[in-house]
């Protein structure tokens, strides 16, 4: 790859260091270098507060995904437990930052790291990420940075009451039903309020109040007149099926306390802030990285650093981005560092040197401003429409994508396309279809609700070309059971077909009717 | 514009985690328990020291989440690609149709792990092992003579050996004398250094430099008075002082009596050995102050170290009693029974010369149950019991509290029987 020139042309600068050690104030130099630098290339941050941490610290953060503070759970334990584990056996390194969605942003330094290594930490998390979180249209709907360390702090503090006044295995058994339900503890089309700690704090008990009487409402037994008791047996509850299970359950669930569905919403809170993470994997990454790697090379022909520097510089950036072929021992999917980088590097590519076929894919990016082109594509998309939307067939021949299609029912795999002329669309809408949320997680909804009768819960899953639930989905049933309180349905759809039925407790049938279920569902 | 803050957290401790890790454990109590059981059979003598790594197989301890399953159709795109083109076809791995699903799938979940491992400390690794046992009919004994002091902190004292002195209370009290005793001086020398200089300023001609002579002899004295006194003088001294303070007894002595005569193979030993290693162990947790005592036997008895006493061979016929003699020989000597909970662990393959089993008994019931805490009795053999276990049978039958027997056979019966003797009792 070609080092780009810088984009003004200055005089040379000393280097701020030749050390590989670093110091406070080398840090703050970088940081006010890079800043600088990245302000030219118009990157827009939150302030960034950069702590220095040492690895037991990381491993910390580690467990608890990154964030500073968290409620106690003991999946965070294991988490902690295993992190700990590959670590001093060596399987695995640590990751040399983290950092956090909020503002200020805060990004972990870990002390072992050379002065180069924390140069690049600070150009990727502290502008590359920071610049993604603030401009993101997923993140600025669905986080709000300023109030989320306060709201995992209200969480924590919430949670240890509950601990306190219930015990902490009421709590943990709470936790953990709700964990299993955490992927759909989202609202995915709706747009969600923003969380505020201070808001959450003052309305907490009068939200106590008040979900109690409308949960009382639903679930009254006595009917006001006989035209009401007519009509409820008419109407279908939920009206329309409903994809926020979490929710569902917070607001309707027939015996939980008050306290219990507070929890549920803190998961379900928790679970939203993440959500806009889950979905911009590639592009987040990719952003981030594509930027450490300009930064550095513009610090490079500025003459902030060496040539040492550099090298090391580089040989981490390649460690970062190389993707291992399907076949490698090392493969574990697609980097998304590597897909991520390769496509904005790409697209800044085909607006500075364009080829004849750039122009026949990319009319609108081809010889257009590079920096406009890559600050509208990081701000509005998430990474399946990312990808759809700019994954080149430069990219898919540089990383020679294949797309194999696997029939249950065939006993061979077949290969649909390849990177090829022929291909290139067929792969890139498997490619983006591959990185869809709603794909990639079942489709399951709440869809009714036997109001009248045994107040059993009904969810359906929408089969996506027939792929079935995996094993332990009787586990969760068991844990939506646990927080509903009464049985719990689940049917799984293939297309209008009925493929396969869960029910806890497990479904006792009559003679007749087993025989009967038997023959439509086999 | 500066918007960056550096901020160094690396005092800010780093076991955040502490509080989610001992869930994770208690939570998991009984598998670790079970592991901890395991490793115990199977480690090494000397290699109790350590920690351990725990193995909980990982579908116990997996979070359940709605995923999709193996099956269905699906495209998977992958990097890499060498010698396929489109409508190619590719044989799927054999073994479970499951199997070939795309390799990219596997990864997100991280599945494919059967056993999750992890290490916990020696102090964790103990306490699992050790839960729920606790030495039987501990009593406090009386208050016992010097050793059973500590010496807590009691104020000062003027009187001490230097190196208890207390800087800053002795400078104090100089201090304040030297302000008590240097005040009336002070006063005066005030009032001279008024006057002279009332004397300084009048004109030239009215000077009585007779008396400012007087005057300046008086200052000088005064300074001089002033100066003399010390700047810190014996009964300036404070010294900090430790009282001693009575603590109830829990001094405990461990007897360990082992046969090493010729009938012992080296199979038994190695079981004994360990039984005694836990033993060791569990005492030296439970008790703050714990003397082990090790006597070995064949014919005769002998006192040995730990050393000796696990490591080193003999050969000849077997007398239990000369064991009993010798222990209790030492008790009279150096562990009366006023001052010490004793207890004692008795560990052979049964073998003993019919003759002696009564006399064993004997001593066990006039001389040392009425001593002892506890008195317990491995017999290690797969054999049929002889003389001396329904000897000890009689013991038992007629001191139950304090007399404990059980059989091991091989090295998995350790840890249960270990536990059995050991069981917190209720008193």
């Amino acid at each position: 790859m070609t080092i780009n020139p810088p984009p003004q042309l200055e005089s040379r600068h000393e280097p701020i260091t030749t050390s590989s050690e670093w110091t406070f104030e080398y840090i703050q130099e970088f940081d006010r270098v890079i800043g600088n630098i990245a302000r030219e290339y118009r990157l827009d941050t939150y302030p960034n507060q950069i702590e220095i941490i040492s690895s037991e610290q990381m491993m910390d953060a580690y467990s608890s995904v990154g964030m500073p503070v968290g409620y106690h759970h003991w999946s965070f334990g294991k988490q902690f437990l295993q992190t700990q584990g590959n670590y001093e056996r060596g399987f695995m390194g640590l990751a040399y930052e983290i950092v956090i969605n909020s503002s200020p942003c805060i990004a972990y330094l870990m002390e072992e790291n050379t002065m180069a290594m924390q140069a690049l930490v600070i150009a990727h998390a502290c502008y590359g990420h920071n610049s993604f979180f603030k401009n993101n249209y997923l993140f600025k709907t669905w986080t709000d940075a300023t109030a989320i360390i306060d709201y995992l702090v209200f969480a924590k503090d919430y949670v240890a009451k509950c601990e306190n006044r219930y015990g902490v295995d009421a709590v943990e058994k709470i936790l953990d039903s709700c964990h299993a339900l955490q992927n759909y503890g989202v609202d995915r089309y709706k747009r969600p309020s923003p969380i505020s700690a201070s808001e959450e704090l003052a309305r907490q008990e009068e939200r106590e109040v008040h979900m109690q009487q409308q949960v009382n409402l639903l679930w009254r037994t006595i009917p006001n007149n006989k035209e009401e008791q007519t009509s409820q047996h008419s109407v279908r509850f939920p009206q329309e099926p409903q994809e926020n299970i979490l929710y569902f359950i917070e607001k309707n669930a027939p015996l939980l306390e008050p306290w219990q569905r507070e929890l549920i919403r803190i998961v379900r809170k928790i679970a939203q802030y993440f959500y806009p993470q889950r979905q911009t994997q590639v592009m987040n990454e990719g952003w981030a990285s594509f930027w450490h790697y300009t930064l550095m090379n513009t610090l490079y022909d500025r003459g902030y650093v060496n040539e040492g520097f550099m090298f090391e510089f580089l040989s981490s950036h390649s460690a970062v981005v190389y993707q291992p072929p399907y076949d490698s021992k090392y493969y574990s999917g697609i980097n998304p560092y590597t897909l991520g980088f390769n496509i904005f590097s790409d697209l800044r590519r085909m607006c500075e040197n364009p080829t004849e076929e750039d122009f026949q894919w990319f009319p609108d990016v081809a010889g257009q401003d590079w920096l406009d082109t890559l600050h509208f594509a990081m701000e509005n998309f998430k990474d399946e429409s990312f990808i759809q939307q700019y994954l080149s067939p430069k990219v898919m021949r540089d990383m020679k994508f294949f797309c194999v299609y696997d029939d249950e029912e065939e006993p061979e795999y077949q290969i649909q396309a390849i990177h090829d002329d022929p291909g290139y669309v067929k792969v890139r809408m498997a490619l983006a279809e591959q990185y869809n949320l709603s794909t990639r997680e079942p489709n399951i909804q709440v869809v009714n609700v036997d109001l009248r009768g045994d107040r059993s819960l009904t969810l359906n899953h929408t089969r996506h070309n027939n792929v079935p639930l995996n094993k332990e989905c009787d586990n969760v049933l068991k844990h939506v059971h646990r927080l509903w309180g009464f049985d719990v349905h689940l049917h799984s759809y293939d297309g209008d077909e009925l493929k396969q039925s869960y029910s806890v407790p497990a479904k006792l049938v009559t003679q007749d009717g087993q025989s009967e279920e038997n023959l439509k569902y086999v | 514009m500066i918007n960056t803050y550096v901020v160094d957290r690396r005092l800010n401790g780093k076991n955040k985690s502490a509080v989610n890790r001992k869930r994770f454990l208690e939570r998991y109590k009984k598998h670790i328990k079970r592991a901890v059981g395991d490793a115990v059979t199977k480690r090494s003598i000397t290699d109790m020291e350590h920690g351990e790594s725990i193995s909980i197989p990982a579908d116990d301890i997996k979070e359940p989440i709605f995923g999709h399953g193996p099956g269905g159709k699906r495209t998977i795109v992958n990097p890499g690609n060498k010698e396929f083109v489109a409508g190619d076809k590719v044989a799927k791995p054999r073994g479970g149709s499951g199997q070939g699903s795309g390799t990219g799938q596997a990864s997100d979940s991280g599945e494919g792990l059967d056993e999750f491992t992890f290490t916990i400390t020696q102090d964790e690794f103990l306490e699992f092992l050790f839960e729920d046992l606790a030495l039987p009919n501990l009593v406090r004994k009386e208050l016992k003579s010097m050793d059973d002091f500590v010496y807590r902190h009691a104020g000062y004292t003027s009187t001490g050996v230097p190196a208890k002195i207390n800087v800053v209370r002795s400078l104090k009290n100089a201090h304040a004398r030297r302000i008590a005793l240097s005040g009336k001086s002070r006063r005066k020398l005030q009032q001279t250094k008024l006057l002279i200089e009332a004397e300084e300023s009048k004109d030239l001609a009215l000077k009585n430099s007779k008396l400012l002579e007087e005057l300046y002899a008086e200052k000088l004295r005064l300074e001089t008075k002033i100066g003399r006194l010390p700047f810190i003088d014996d009964f300036d001294l404070r010294y900090n002082h430790s009282m001693k303070e009575a603590v109830p007894s829990n001094a405990a002595v461990m007897f360990c009596l082992m046969d090493v005569s010729g009938s012992m193979t080296q199979a038994t030993k190695d079981i004994a050995k360990r039984f005694y290693l836990l033993l060791y162990m569990f005492l030296r947790r439970n008790y703050e102050k714990i003397e082990v005592v090790f006597i070995r036997h064949h014919t005769s008895a002998k006192e040995v170290d730990e050393e000796e006493f696990f490591y080193s061979r003999e050969t000849g016929g077997t007398i239990v009693s000369s064991a009993l003699r010798k222990m209790d020989e030492i008790v009279k000597e150096r562990y009366p029974a006023s001052a010490w909970n004793i207890y004692a662990a008795q560990a052979s393959d049964g073998d003993n010369w019919n003759d002696d089993s009564p006399i064993c008994q004997k001593i066990l019931e006039k001389d040392l149950l009425p001593k002892v805490q506890y008195f317990s009795y491995i017999e290690i053999t797969p054999r049929d019991h002889q003389a001396l276990w329904y000897a000890y049978e009689n013991v038992r039958a007629t001191h139950s509290n304090s007399f404990a027997m059980e059989q091991i056979v091989d090295q998995s019966d350790i840890f249960p029987v270990f536990r059995q003797l050991f069981q917190r009792k209720v008193l």
